[in-house]
């Protein structure tokens, strides 16, 4: 895009009530912050969020499978993509069947738009694709408040593509003002007729007909040939998309990413509070521990790896269940242990050195 | 969301419930009870449907 382009663009933006910066809605859109790991394999049965943060795959119904990888290959200005590799293939597409990429907003990121209203902004949406081959995929607006929803379709090649697409303003259905899912984007790669088998919704929003959602598309699990790459994704408020707001700063972007995932990973023999035993079996750390971003929601906790507690005197006990109470500022943790601890010892709660042990706090939309 | 167990569990200082420890794909996991959490939601949804049932608290 020229820089005569760009500007009048911009200025478009700002006319209609967006522009500037902080313009994009989407978290981590360069695919920079990956806490789940970079890549993972196998994915298919069930969806969540794998490497990149913030990037969910939906998936229901389908053999196909995927690794999904945090990968080197990016446009001019870009480090990373999220790229998707089919490793097992589907070809017999039954009704209900989809595969999709989605990112969740919430309400309270997107109230700019004055959805619902009689001032009503435009969505401008626009990011880089790269395939091995020729593809055609859908990248869908949806209004979980108002169920809702708009799709436009993009083209894929060998070589990375800017997509910029303008989805009009909707002056039905206000989002809610809270943390609560309010807008996803979605990108459909993979459907069955339930979702096909319509006339494609790209030119108003409209209630949602299941058939018109992503109606046109290829199947990227048509062969174990496909794979799919995207990175520089942006949402902003305007009828023109504009160049992608790069967040420069590491630190920044993941702070960001941390208010919906955190993950402590043990580094050499990491202490994780300091506990007093209650019993035999059971300690409880009294002290909560802050987290460095306050989260959306009280999260989910998870451990992984071997944890322990040690009394300082040479005495270990290996964990056997977590107990603890988790808010969105911070969590306390409570163990048990087998047998052994000395009831008002005071116990180090520590993850194991090399055992790669990790503790979790998820609180996604 | 594959949910294949799910009991409450108390506070050890309160003996208040506090949380509910469930399996989810595969993975155990501490829940608040929060209806923010998406997890809560999916267990709360599902217990709706009939097809989960929580435990009662050790």
């Amino acid at each position: 895009m020229s820089k005569a382009a760009e500007l009048a663009n911009l200025i478009g933006n700002i006319n209609a009530g967006g522009g500037g910066v902080n313009r994009n809605v989407i978290i981590n859109g360069a695919m920079k912050v990956a806490q789940r790991g970079t890549s993972s394999t196998g994915i298919g049965a069930s969806g969540g969020f794998f490497t990149c943060d913030r990037w969910a795959i939906d998936v229901s119904g389908t053999d196909g499978r995927l690794t999904a990888t945090q990968d080197s290959s990016a446009p001019s200005g870009f480090a990373n993509s999220l790229k998707f590799d089919c490793t097992t293939a589907d070809t017999s597409i039954a009704s209900g069947e989809f595969l999709t990429i989605q990112h969740r907003i919430e309400g309270q990121n997107v109230q700019s738009f004055a959805k619902g209203t009689s001032d009503a902004k435009p969505f401008a949406v626009s990011f880089y694709v790269k395939g091995n081959a020729s593809a055609t995929y859908v990248a869908e607006l949806y209004d979980n408040d108002n169920t809702r929803q708009i799709s436009k379709t993009f083209n894929v090649t060998t070589d990375w593509t800017r997509v910029e697409l303008t989805y009009p303003a909707d002056t039905t259905g206000a989002f809610d003002d809270d943390n609560a899912l309010s807008l996803y984007l979605i990108i459909w790669l993979h459907a069955g007729s339930t979702y096909t088998s319509g006339t494609l919704n790209s030119s108003s929003w409209a209630s949602v007909t299941s058939a018109n959602r992503a109606a046109g598309i290829s199947s990227f699990f048509d062969s174990t040939d496909r794979t799919f790459f995207i990175t520089g994704v942006q949402l902003e408020v305007g009828q023109n998309p504009t160049e992608f707001e790069h967040i420069n700063n590491f630190g920044e972007e993941l702070a960001r990413c941390q208010r919906y995932y955190q993950v402590f990973t043990e580094s050499g023999d990491t202490t994780f509070g300091n506990a007093v035993a209650y019993s035999g079996n059971v300690g409880y750390d009294g002290t909560q521990q802050i987290f460095p971003v306050e989260m959306r929601a009280s999260p989910t906790r998870s451990t992984s790896g071997a944890w322990s507690v040690s009394d300082g005197l040479g005495n270990q006990f290996s964990i056997t269940a977590y107990y603890g109470n988790n808010t969105k500022w911070g969590y306390q943790l409570g163990f048990g242990v087998s047998s052994g601890l000395t009831t008002g010892r005071f116990y180090n709660i520590r993850a194991l050195s090399g055992s790669g042990s990790q503790l979790i706090f998820d609180s996604e939309l | 969301m594959n949910i294949t167990s799910a009991q409450y569990r108390k506070d050890i200082v309160s003996n208040n419930i506090v949380s509910i420890q469930a399996t989810i794909d595969g993975t155990e996991m501490s829940v608040p009870l929060d209806p923010d959490n998406r997890h809560y939601a999916e267990i709360l949804k599902q217990v709706k449907e009939g097809t989960l049932t929580i435990k009662d608290a050790d």
